[in-house]
């Protein structure tokens, strides 16, 4: 059985879809964060060297991974709506920006409870906290650049070509703790030489990992939703796949 | 096309720029005296102590560099859009990229190069010693078109745009950072002995990087604006 994947670039047949999608995404979500939790915070043995709080990383270490992930995709999606006109693509991007945003504001929270008994200081200025702070001025400024114009379409292609253009930063802040000599901690998990930490540790940071790119999915599946009711100036608001479909034809 | 009729049209463009700023010369002027200003607050602001001062200047300098090279942003494309120039460049056969790249020379002969002309002087205020003066030039000149590079790309997205000035802002600091670190870091890394070649190094790619990828931005980000 061959499904017609291409159709689903249309908002309006995307809109049943990502629907449907949500409450699975939702609900794993749900079940990895409670399970990953738990590991987290009573399974994983104490840190030798700083104690309990180290137990912050579980909610840090994803936050941060996702912030760059979120960017990272979110530029792809604006690349595509560049390179191929696709609607679609520019509601992926705008959809994932907030929430892009608040996992980076997230890290840098989590990292500031675990700094000041860790480190002593709430915030320094190292390369990694430095270029994860810019990545959230970046994120700003691709909603902020959306907002000021008033031109759907060019709010779509200009917020596009600065989030391009920020992608450079994402390297940067990634090999930060390798290039400089930052206070930051070096990388625990790599994909070359291994884990440097305990088998439970490592669990459930990953069980996190994945707990919040599902959790972004199902957010972000519900914001597109939302933004194509918003631009398609649909009638209806409730979920019914038949109107939706009805209004599509009409059109 | 030829190779010399794009050259022709790059060099039409800087002769042109370059022109329109001497026919108004307040207009160039006016972020230089900004410049100026803003740098000697800092002494009357955190007091005379020469040691801090000493300590504070490479990166005040750098700081108001940016902020200068910032407000001057404004001028590159807004006079050419409102009376019609910008649509005649998207139109000529040359590249709009190459065409881009004459207007940011420009712009940074007008704004960059009295910053760097000025910053000797600007860095005797707070007691840089000489050794350390060559590297806040050799910084600044390395910088600044970088500075210029990445300003324009902002200054194509938000042409045309309702409060385009603070949006400008908001949205081109966050990328003049590394340029801040790597200028203001060699300029203390000469005062501290540690040396200044591997700011200045990095300072080069920047500029290396944002001649090669910068000017394809700020002619897509125009061809949208122009749309």
């Amino acid at each position: 059985m061959s499904v017609n994947w291409s159709k689903y670039s249309a908002p309006m047949a995307f809109y049943p879809l990502a629907g449907r999608l949500i409450p699975w995404f939702a609900c794993v979500a749900v079940a990895l964060m409670g399970v990953g939790l738990y590991m987290g915070f009573f399974v994983a043995p104490t840190d030798f060297q700083q104690g309990e709080a180290y137990r912050i990383i579980f909610v840090h270490v994803p936050a941060a991974w996702m912030s760059m992930f979120l960017y990272v995709v979110m530029a792809v999606w604006a690349g595509i709506g560049l390179g191929l006109n696709a609607r679609l693509s520019f509601m992926m991007a705008q959809a994932i920006a907030p929430t892009g945003a608040m996992f980076t504001f997230l890290a840098l929270l989590t990292g500031a409870m675990w700094g000041k008994p860790t480190w002593g200081a709430w915030w320094v200025w190292d390369a990694r906290l430095t270029s994860e702070l810019i990545l959230l001025f970046q994120y700003a400024g691709v909603m902020l650049l959306r907002t000021s114009i008033d031109d759907m379409r060019r709010a779509d292609r200009s917020s596009a070509v600065f989030a391009l253009v920020g992608v450079v930063n994402v390297p940067i802040i990634y090999f930060s703790v390798q290039w400089w000599n930052t206070l930051h901690q070096g990388a625990s998990v790599s994909m070359s030489t291994g884990s440097k930490m305990a088998a439970t540790m490592l669990t459930a940071m990953l069980l996190m990992t994945l707990a919040f790119w599902l959790y972004s999915v199902a957010v972000i599946l519900s914001r597109v939703r939302c933004i194509i009711v918003e631009r398609e100036s649909l009638p209806v608001w409730e979920e019914e796949p038949p109107v939706i479909q009805k209004v599509a034809e009409v059109r | 096309m030829s190779r010399s009729s794009m050259w022709e049209a790059v060099g039409g463009i800087v002769r042109r720029d370059l022109l329109l700023a001497m026919r108004r010369r307040s207009d160039a002027a006016m972020s230089v005296f900004f410049l100026v200003i803003v740098v000697s607050l800092f002494p009357l602001g955190v007091g005379p102590e020469p040691a801090v001062l000493r300590t504070i200047g490479p990166g005040v300098l750098w700081v108001a560099a940016l902020l200068a090279c910032l407000l001057s942003l404004a001028r590159v494309f807004t006079a050419d859009y409102v009376d019609g120039t910008l649509e005649q460049m998207v139109l000529v056969p040359q590249p709009l990229a190459v065409l881009v790249v004459g207007k940011v020379f420009a712009h940074w002969v007008i704004s960059g190069l009295p910053i760097v002309l000025l910053s000797p002087l600007l860095g005797l205020q707070f007691g840089l010693s000489g050794e350390s003066l060559g590297v806040l030039v050799m910084s600044l000149l390395l910088g600044t078109p970088t500075l210029s590079m990445i300003g324009t790309i902002g200054a194509a997205l938000v042409l045309g745009v309702r409060g385009s000035g603070l949006l400008v802002a908001l949205l081109v600091l966050p990328l003049y950072v590394p340029v801040l670190i790597f200028g203001a870091g060699a300029v203390t890394g000469s005062m501290a002995g540690i040396g200044a070649e591997a700011n200045l190094s990095l300072l080069g790619a920047c500029l290396v990087l944002s001649l090669f990828l910068a000017p394809w931005a700020t002619a897509a980000a125009l061809r949208i604006a122009l749309e």
